[in-house]
């Protein structure tokens, strides 16, 4: 991306909202869509940008979500230092899954696979374990104060939320401008030539990582303080793991906007099918999946990369000018 | 220590839960071994067979021990259908799409179950579910040992295919050497779904083993496929006879570790295997240094 | 005379019961072009894999700038200053030449606008000026060749291993890069090169080590190889010197 300017306009008009939409269900609807597409911006960085598909970024969603609960609940620490420790814990998992991973070298399948099965190991010691309020789930006091991170008002949950996923936008931003980033996609297209020119392709891939878990621990986050309730399957449960990677993938991995389009998208489709079949639960599923398949199958750089693909197809040579400027 | 009395059982337990394990294996291995690819939507299919097992049942009245003679042809035609239109065409020969259209894949199976026959686990019932044999010492459930039988009946007839017709002599060649398969005329589409045909006619084998004595709804493959993607790793991804041996192990392992820290962490133990085995040997411990 | 750039000390790698390369020693002089050849399968490629840090070696020492660099991994001795191409060029297929040759630009400078400032000119010096903009996967064979090389040149290295850079390329495209691969060694970047094209190697290189079946048969300047009966027979069968000696 040539500019800035996108982001921050794009960031204008969503702070814009609420002062002209006051419906509860609209902005409910929002916020949620917001905290997926703030999972999947950390997916992107890992996945769309470093080619590393996880299957298993619940590992980072849940530790944030454990964190930012049991540190309020258990040890009565301030909420909003149990956030930001939330984030912290997501990037320190990222550090001791991504060392092992990398270092053993897995890649494709078996990085996917290793992925799923800490997500697994997670859920299950979290379905077990006493501080984590086993079976039963850890449940966050209702205290509608700011110093306790809880809003009255939806809005400005949906302001932390939008701060939150602003920020994730600008981090992408710098990395796919920085010497980090242009490391990070070589990595993708061609780890052994990397190599060849000086990458140290284990630390790049690790650091991708780490800032990947960090932005989808604050998720996780987001979701205990707006919910007040967190139990093993919400937080390493399947879903976060495959909504993270749907969201990018859908929208365009590999693109700054990506993960923000693609869950507005996901989440609308999802309501929908919802509303035709009247909540029945499984098909608003059931059209993520096909919408994954189909994505993958006639543009593999998601509605983003479409639109650039037509324009390229309409002889505007936009993405050619783009690089040109550099 | 706990006295033999419990030992053995629980050991021949496990054997004979492993092999219906080894089934669901030894479809994914035989998939990854020719495609080099993970199907993620292996659990789904299985659910799905099971569900057809069900109903088969239910409607048709047909005993899951002779509709498997039905719906393993029949999900060897969906497997085929599946590779060769969907996850053939969908992800252009890349591997990062191939995993994630079967993830696609198994989303859309899974909640399409869902959706049409909601939540609810489901069960049959047949006069076999709860005979034993008596070995004196100990009880064996017949519905399992069928199973342990079916395993290494499965196993000789992929083997059989794979050494004595033209289609396995293409499969191996292709998972040997794509390129040269396809310079030689070999069709590797044709090939690929074959072979995807094969792995899910092994799962639709392996559903319809389980119905006599487990039950059924939308989830239920899950629990089976997890095991299945660790007695993969442990056996070496694509090894037929690895997929067996690992999944007697792993059946014996999950026995004996429920025995001693109870079902949920009895689990965990399997996949800390799962994740050991990964990192230090991703080759498998049965498989060949690379 | 000066210490050698590139040495390399009996340096073997076997795989499993398998010597791909055994006990080989080479020295390579700063500034100099040398070539490693040899039939398929001598080894050559492995050679390189060792000497830039793909591969560890069983047994033996490298030395570069005088430092013993055996088993470093491949990045950091490409910090060190050894660049490879690769004999099957590894494009970064989705990103545009430009982009290509930026990664490479970015070891020495970190800066965005400096790195691609960098990759331009080393654009310019392999002739790709023009197709700056172009995807990687949309080059012609020749293009491609160009980029590879261009992308190691960009790491500024001090020694440059070329894998076959003038394999796949017609004789006018051969004549069109055989200058510029002199105009780099006449600027300072040590060329140790594996080549099969013998014309390239007899104009360019100065020193010609000649690898068949793991180990080193010959050693010389470019005449004298191409003299050697060792060589000969390893290239076309026993006997074949004497044969050739018979011809008038």
């Amino acid at each position: 991306m040539k500019s800035f300017a996108p982001i921050a306009l794009v960031i204008a008009v969503l702070t814009a909202v609420p002062l002209l939409v006051h419906s509860n269900v609209v902005l409910n609807f929002l916020v949620v869509a917001l905290m997926i597409a703030l999972a999947g911006q950390g997916w992107n960085i890992l996945g769309g940008y470093g080619g590393q598909y996880s299957f298993g970024h619940a590992i980072f969603f849940g530790t944030g979500a454990y964190v930012t609960a049991i540190l309020q609940v258990q040890y009565g620490i301030n909420a909003w230092l149990a956030f930001g420790a939330g984030i912290v814990a997501g990037a320190a998992v990222g550090v001791v899954v991504g060392w092992l991973a990398f270092r053993a070298g897995l890649r494709g399948s078996y990085f996917a696979l290793v992925t799923l099965a800490f997500a697994e190991v997670l859920r299950i010691l979290a379905s077990v374990a006493p501080i984590t309020g086993a079976g039963v789930g850890t449940l966050v006091k209702l205290d509608l104060r700011f110093a306790a991170l809880q809003f009255e008002s939806r809005a400005l949950f949906y302001w932390l939320i939008l701060a939150l996923v602003a920020v994730a936008l600008v981090v992408t931003y710098a990395v796919e401008r920085s010497r980090f980033g242009a490391w990070l996609t070589a990595v993708r297209e061609n780890e052994d030539a990397a190599r060849a020119l000086g990458v140290d392709a284990v630390a790049v891939k690790l650091g991708a990582m780490v800032i990947s878990g960090a932005i989808t621990a604050a998720a996780g986050c987001f979701y205990v303080q707006y919910f007040l309730f967190v139990d093993s399957h919400i937080a390493y449960g399947a879903w976060i793991s495959v909504e993270a990677l749907l969201t990018p993938i859908i929208g365009g991995a590999g693109t700054i906007f990506g993960p923000l389009v693609g869950a507005l998208v996901v989440k609308a489709l999802g309501e929908g099918a919802l509303l035709v079949t009247g909540q029945a639960p499984g098909l608003d599923l059931v059209v993520f999946g096909i919408v994954l398949i189909a994505v993958v199958g006639l543009s593999p750089r998601g509605i983003v990369g479409l639109r650039q693909q037509l324009g390229a197809r309409f002889g505007s040579r936009r993405g050619a000018g783009e690089a040109s400027r550099g | 220590m706990l006295s033999p009395v419990i030992l053995i059982p629980a050991l021949l337990n496990g054997l004979l839960t492993g092999a219906v394990y080894a089934l669901v294996a030894l479809g994914l291995t035989l998939i990854y071994g020719v495609l080099h690819i993970i199907n993620f939507a292996h659990g789904a299919l299985l659910t799905a067979a099971m569900f057809a097992a069900y109903f088969a049942f239910k409607v048709l009245g047909i005993d899951p021990y002779l509709s498997v003679f039905i719906i393993a042809p029949l999900f060897f035609a969906v497997g085929y259908a599946l590779q060769r239109f969907v996850i053939g065409l969908a992800s252009h020969g890349e591997d990062r799409n191939m995993l994630l259209v079967t993830l696609g894949l198994a989303v859309v199976i899974e909640n399409a179950l869902l959706f049409g026959f909601r939540g609810d686990t489901r069960t049959i019932d047949v006069p076999y579910a709860f005979q034993t044999i008596d070995l004196g010492f100990t009880y064996l459930a017949v519905p399992r040992l069928v199973g342990f039988v079916a395993v290494f009946v499965v196993a000789l007839i992929l083997w059989l295919i794979m050494s004595l017709t033209d289609i396995g002599r293409a499969i191996r060649a292709v998972a040997k050497e794509k390129l040269g398969a396809q310079l030689s005329g070999i069709d590797v589409a044709h090939v690929y779904a074959v072979t995807f045909g094969l792995g899910t006619a092994c799962v639709a084998v392996a559903a319809c083993l389980l119905m006599p004595t487990y039950y059924v709804n939308p989830g239920a493959g899950n629990a089976f496929v997890l095991i299945a993607f660790t007695i993969v790793v442990l056996g070496g991804m694509g090894s037929v006879p690895g997929a067996v041996l690992g999944g007697l192990m792993i059946g014996v392992v999950e026995s004996l570790s429920s025995l001693f820290l109870g079902d949920s962490l009895g689990q965990v133990g399997i996949f800390l295997i799962f994740i050991a085995v990964l990192l230090v040997r991703p080759q498998g411990l049965f498989g060949a240094n690379a | 005379m000066a210490e050698p750039l590139l040495s390399v000390e009996g340096v073997s790698r076997r795989f499993g019961g398998l010597l791909a390369v055994g006990g080989v020693s080479m020295a390579v002089r700063e500034g100099s072009i040398t070539a490693l050849i040899g039939p398929n399968g001598a080894g050559k490629t492995t050679m390189f894999a060792l000497i830039s840090g793909f591969l560890k070696p069983s047994d033996g020492i490298v030395r570069f700038g005088g430092a013993d660099v055996t088993g470093e991994p491949a990045h950091r001795l490409a910090r060190r200053g050894i660049a490879r191409t690769f004999q099957i060029v590894q494009p970064f297929a989705g990103l545009t030449v430009r982009e290509n040759i930026r990664v490479g630009a970015h070891l020495r400078h970190p800066e965005r606008s400096a790195a691609f400032a960098a990759a331009e000119a080393v654009a310019r010096e392999v002739g790709l000026e023009g197709l700056l903009d172009a995807p990687a996967d949309s080059l012609t064979v020749a293009g491609r060749k160009r980029l590879e090389l261009a992308k190691a040149l960009a790491t500024e290295p001090k020694l440059l291993l070329l894998d076959e850079v003038l394999a796949g390329l017609n004789p006018s495209e051969i004549r069109d890069i055989i200058p510029v691969i002199r105009s780099l060694r006449d600027r300072g970047i040590t060329i140790l090169m594996i080549e099969h094209v013998m014309q390239a190697v007899m104009s360019l290189a100065e020193r010609v080590y000649v690898l068949a079946e793991g180990r080193l048969i010959a050693e010389g300047t470019p005449e004298g190889v191409a003299a050697d009966a060792a060589v000969i027979e390893a290239y076309l069968g026993h006997g074949a010197a004497k044969r050739l000696a018979r011809s008038p």
